[in-house]
């Protein structure tokens, strides 16, 4: 390309990603002009992070291309594209927290080095400090460790806009404002737009949707891995993003059967910012919000009530259902029945030694029921598929005694079969009185809940019921200043 | 040919086999002579590594960062208290081993406690207490060489059937180890902690119940090894228990036991203490001094960590 | 240096108030180590202790551990008792030799992602053989310069004072002011961001590696320079008292938290607390334990602290 048109600073075409079953990206095409601030909005697993990691070349899509000032680039990664002036706010802390703001600032520029670093760094980062947040009261020599959150996204913010060299020319902010209060987040909109004014560009991802409308000059709708919509940020409102974003028919077919559980008692309960949390006997309680807003917080915290690090309880109160099977579920040495069996020793040893055929008779009755595709249980765990591995934990929860089940988005990446067949069994397994909580960040499963609670900003918003549980509700009070 | 590499896949097989190897170097240049009594002395000596090797493969297993750096000073601690106590009274044999264990115990539970309360990794708290423990030990042991009352001496350094005592209680307290791992709901919970602590939180274990008893536990056999090493070598030098802080940890490793935690191996804590005694009369038999002998040892704990524990970034 | 409520500066007020306190109560105890033969002799022992501990706290930057640092520094000392003075070019060669063994560790370590403990302990086995096979008995001669140097009498303040001052100062700039400092902090904190950042890890953890093998050596032969001759058990306690001098000094396991000061202030500590002890005429026998309890009282106060510090930001 020549001339006046204008190229893109970077351009996805097609990309296509996907992990295991699960189509992250499937066909992605993303243009982002200089001068432009694109707003990404969308539910969970719409592919936001997804395509945020294409673009800053921390990950490589499976199919389509990627280019850059109209040129095409085989090989982009995250070197290529910091040297074209990308830059990305994670929403994970990216800092050094033992180094101080400079030496960050020196870790992040390569170029900074030789004698005396420490001047050059400190003048380009408080230089960006000062243009983004005027007034911060950040002293570059402390240590990040020590600064508190907000201040410690606004060094994040800042380092992601400073020059130390290489000019930054696209700027992908996922979530920039959430530990920002008000004040701080309006001073970071002001610098973006002025940013943009000034022919740079930005990539906007925010739950708070007047902070896009207002921010944004185009905003770019995302579901199921695909943009769904794509139009300047003038022809949008509040009620037209947030409809864009649902998908009305889906879920609605698997809608069960409203039951009355007003007589039923409670049987767990917790008070903490927002709405009190409390869960009837029998009851399916869904935790819904955009992912990571307090849910599995939520979770943990009633696990801790009712258990003990000290003593074994005699009675389990509560079963966990891990969602990240790595760091909290599969113990990964060890066979399917030891993994299996593990939550309910309890019930199958005699004066602590595990009683080996109890254990085994129901592994296989659990392995019937739940269907887990295997030739042994003797088997190692990591032989399973990651659906199957997800139908022990399952089992190993189901099978102990405890009155209340907690299940932590445990469904993410596991096929249609198995969910339905899962689905089932907690139909039965409420009905006949037990009581499940349950994190889902899957718009289809939270349908299936008798009551939920929705999470912002980590408490609790609100709670819907019965028919008031639509898609269209729960988005309406997970992105602030949609609702009402 | 199937059958050979089940065998071969137990991680307790190579530190059999390497004993193995080197008792067979050996006899074959003594032609032979010197068979038994090189075997009789290989099971005497292992047996005291093999009871603090059970001990610290516990805490091992417990996951990263968990090591208990204060066996030596218990062992010297117990050996002295229980000898004082004795005072060369075969009379007085039940209350030192009591003492002994009550030492264990109470350093256990020191050791927790700080790890507990100060928020420390086990290896500082476990590492100041020793050198608390290790002053005691001098402290007590001040002035004359105490003797272990003669039943006990006797009975330490005696055989049974041409076995070794002390490796006969090895053994006792190998399998009672082995029960407590394979088929007791403490060593599902002591393995299950060792592969992810917040998993084994999550599914409902004391976690913290388990991490205790596993020090005391550990602390009670060094004090158990101090004793009888005490006892065996005729009184307690202060020194006695220097030489298992290294070794308890070499025999752990060596005996194919993960070093990231949660799999633990008794059996190959006997092939791996054997082999440690035997490469030591091996390289003696053929006139190799002490310096390659611990040369050979790193390279073999090196080697066996590289093959073994490798994990690709 | 504007007077900020820095975290280094917290984190060396525990350590350097503790050493105040201690030195001070020898004082009451003895006035007549108030002197330059008193400083002196107070804190010969911890040039050595200094070196080895700021060599355990660069492994610890990076989140790993040396547990052969006292067969190394023996090891070491050693190699200086013979060969370093008998034919220096040779001992030079052996010495800077050992130093890339120490790179190479920590490059074998990070490529095969290998646990650092058990990975010293084997090097502690090797470290002890070498050392046994050099001197098997205790023997050996420090060469002339290192006992001239170690012995010097410079005016104003001892020896020990002062090359505590330089080593500490020398390990600042390095650790804390240059690029390489932070780098290897840097790796400590969190690995992943440098690496996003474009740096080779395995570059910076063997660099960490290979500066610890420098101080150590140098401890091995200040070492030497003390005792007139060597031993291949001279350093063992050096192990143990160089984790502990790194703790003491404010320094954490892991998250690249170090402080090369706190790291000298710490040896200073535990060489001074056996002298408390004798001054306070309780007998020798508890000066290990003594090193101990004062580990555990500094992690104590570090750990209330930390509390009070929270409990401010919480406010």
């Amino acid at each position: 390309m020549t001339g006046d048109t204008l190229t893109a600073i970077v351009e996805v075409a097609d990309a296509k990603v996907s992990f295991g079953a699960v189509k992250a990206l499937d066909g992605v095409t993303l243009a982002i002009m200089p001068g432009e601030c694109v707003g990404v909005v969308g539910h969970n697993g719409a592919g936001k992070s997804t395509i945020v990691s294409v673009i800053n070349g921390g990950l490589t899509p499976h199919q389509g291309n990627i280019s850059s000032d109209g040129e095409r680039l085989a090989r982009y990664g995250i070197g290529v594209a910091r040297a074209r002036g990308v830059r990305c706010v994670f929403q994970e802390l990216s800092l050094c927290p033992n180094l101080t703001v400079i030496e960050n600032t020196r870790i992040l520029h390569r170029h900074l080095g030789g004698f005396g670093w420490r001047k050059r760094a400190r003048k380009v980062i408080e230089r960006s400090l000062d243009l983004v947040f005027p007034g911060h009261g950040i002293e570059s020599d402390r240590s990040v460790g020590e600064l508190s959150i907000a201040e410690r996204q606004m060094v994040e913010i800042a380092m992601a806009f400073s020059d130390a060299g290489v000019a930054p020319r696209l700027v992908i902010l996922d979530e920039p404002t959430s530990s920002l209060d008000a004040g701080l987040a309006e001073q970071m909109l002001g610098y973006v737009r002025r940013f943009v004014d000034a022919g740079g560009s930005v990539i906007f991802i925010s739950h708070i949707l007047n902070e896009i409308l207002t921010t944004a000059s185009r905003i770019v709708v995302m579901k199921d891995g695909r943009i769904v919509a794509d139009r300047r940020s003038i022809d949008w409102t509040e009620h037209s993003l947030v409809e864009s974003m649902g998908s009305v028919a889906k879920g609605e077919a698997n809608r069960r059967a409203v039951r009355d559980l007003a007589g039923a008692p409670v049987v767990v309960e917790q008070i903490g910012p927002g709405l009190p949390f409390r869960a009837k006997r029998g009851e399916v309680v869904g935790l819904a919000g955009l992912a990571g807003h307090g849910q599995t917080r939520m979770l943990m915290k009633l696990h801790a009530a009712e258990t003990s690090d000290w003593l074994a309880r005699r009675e389990a109160t509560v079963a966990f259902v891990a969602g990240d099977r790595r760091l909290n579920g599969v113990f990964e040495l060890w066979s399917i029945l030891k993994n299996f069996s593990i939550g309910s020793l309890g019930d199958l040893t005699n004066r602590g030694v595990v009683d080996v055929a109890a254990e085994m008779e129901r592994a296989t009755d659990w392995k019937r029921r739940i269907d887990i595709r295997t030739q042994d249980l003797a088997n190692r765990i990591l032989s399973l598929s990651g659906g199957n591995q997800q139908k022990v934990l399952f089992a190993r929860a189901l099978s102990t005694r405890a009155p209340v089940v907690l299940m932590d988005d445990p469904m993410r990446g596991v096929d249609v079969g198995t969910k339905q067949e899962v689905y089932e069994i907690i139909r039965q397994q409420a009905a006949s009185g037990r009581t499940f909580v349950w994190y889902s960040t899957e718009m289809e499963e939270v349908c299936l809940c008798d009551r939920v609670y929705v999470f912002r900003d980590g408490a609790i918003v609100a709670e819907l019921e019965g028919d008031a549980v639509t898609e269209g509700n729960i988005l309406a009070v997970s992105f602030r200043g949609a609702a009402a | 040919m199937r059958m050979l590499g089940r065998i071969s896949r137990k991680p307790w097989m190579w530190s059999w086999t390497a004993a193995f190897v080197v008792w067979f170097a050996t006899i074959m240049v003594t032609g032979g002579a010197s068979t038994f009594d090189l075997s009789q002395a290989a099971l005497t000596f292992a047996a005291f590594s093999i009871i603090v090797g059970i001990g610290q493969m516990f805490v091992i297993t417990l996951g990263p960062g968990n090591i208990d750096l204060s066996v030596p000073s218990t062992m010297t601690l117990a050996g002295t208290l229980a000898l004082k106590l004795m005072e060369v009274d075969n009379a007085m044999i039940v209350p030192g081993l009591v003492i002994a264990m009550i030492t264990g115990v109470g350093v256990g539970v020191v050791n927790y406690a700080l790890i507990k309360a100060l928020r420390i990794p086990p290896i500082i708290a476990t590492l100041s207490v020793s050198f608390i423990v290790q002053s005691a030990a001098i402290w007590t042991n001040r002035g004359l060489r105490i003797k272990p009352p003669s039943f006990l001496a006797d009975f330490t350094t005696a055989n049974t059937l041409g076995v070794p005592n002390v490796a006969i209680i090895a053994l006792v307290i190998s399998v009672f180890a082995w029960f407590l791992l394979e088929k007791t709901i403490y060593g599902r919970w002591i393995s299950a902690v060792g592969q992810s602590m917040p998993a084994a939180k999550m599914a409902g274990i004391p976690v913290d119940g388990t991490r205790f008893v596993t020090y005391i536990f550990c602390a009670v056999l060094a004090s158990l090894a101090g004793y009888l090493l005490a006892c065996f070598s005729g009184g307690a030098a202060l020194n006695m228990g220097s030489e298992y802080l290294l070794m308890s940890i070499a025999v752990v490793v060596l005996g194919g036991t993960a070093v990231a935690g949660g799999d633990s191996n008794v059996p190959g804590i006997w092939g791996a203490s054997l082999f440690m005694f035997l490469v030591v009369s091996m390289l003696n038999t053929y006139g190799l001094g002490a310096g390659i002998r611990l040369i050979m040892t790193g390279l073999i704990i090196i080697s066996v960590i590289m093959l073994a524990g490798g994990r690709a970034r | 240096m504007r007077l900020t409520y820095s975290a280094e500066a917290v984190r060396l007020a525990v350590p350097a108030l503790s050493l105040t306190v201690l030195l001070a109560a020898v004082f009451w105890l003895q006035p007549r180590a108030m002197s330059y033969v008193g400083l002196n002799l107070l804190f010969n022992l911890a040039v050595p202790i200094a070196l080895a501990t700021i060599a355990q706290m660069l492994i610890m930057a990076v989140n790993d551990l040396d547990l052969s640092m006292g067969t190394f520094v023996s090891f070491v000392a050693c190699v200086a008792a013979t060969f370093l003075r008998d034919t220096p070019l040779l001992g030079t060669l052996i010495l800077a030799g050992v130093v890339g063994v120490y790179a190479a560790i920590g490059i074998v370590i990070h490529l095969r992602n290998l646990p650092s403990i058990v990975v010293s302990l084997g090097m502690s086995f090797v470290w002890a053989g070498l050392a046994v096979l050099l001197l098997p008995a205790p023997g050996g001669q420090p060469p002339d310069w290192v006992r001239a140097l170690m012995t010097a009498k410079p005016p104003f303040a001892p020896m020990a004072i002062i090359a505590s001052i330089v080593i500490a100062l020398v390990a600042h700039l390095l650790v804390m002011r240059s690029s390489l400092g932070v780098l290897i902090r840097g790796v400590g904190g969190n690995e992943r961001s440098v690496e996003r950042a474009g740096w080779s890890v395995l570059a910076a953890r063997a660099a960490a590696y290979g500066l610890a093998g420098v101080f150590a050596v140098l401890a091995g032969i200040a070492l030497v320079g003390l005792t007139t001759s060597a031993d291949a058990n001279i350093a063992l306690r050096y192990t143990l008292l160089s984790i502990a001098g790194v703790i003491l000094g404010g320094g954490e396991f892991i998250g690249g938290r170090v402080s090369p000061i706190g790291a000298v202030i710490g040896a200073l500590t535990l060489t001074l607390a056996g002298s408390f002890l004798s001054f306070l005429r309780i007998s020798p026998d508890w000066q290990i334990g003594a090193q101990g309890a004062i580990l555990i009282i500094v992690l104590a106060l570090r750990l209330l602290l930390a509390r009070i510090e929270k409990r401010e930001k919480a406010r």
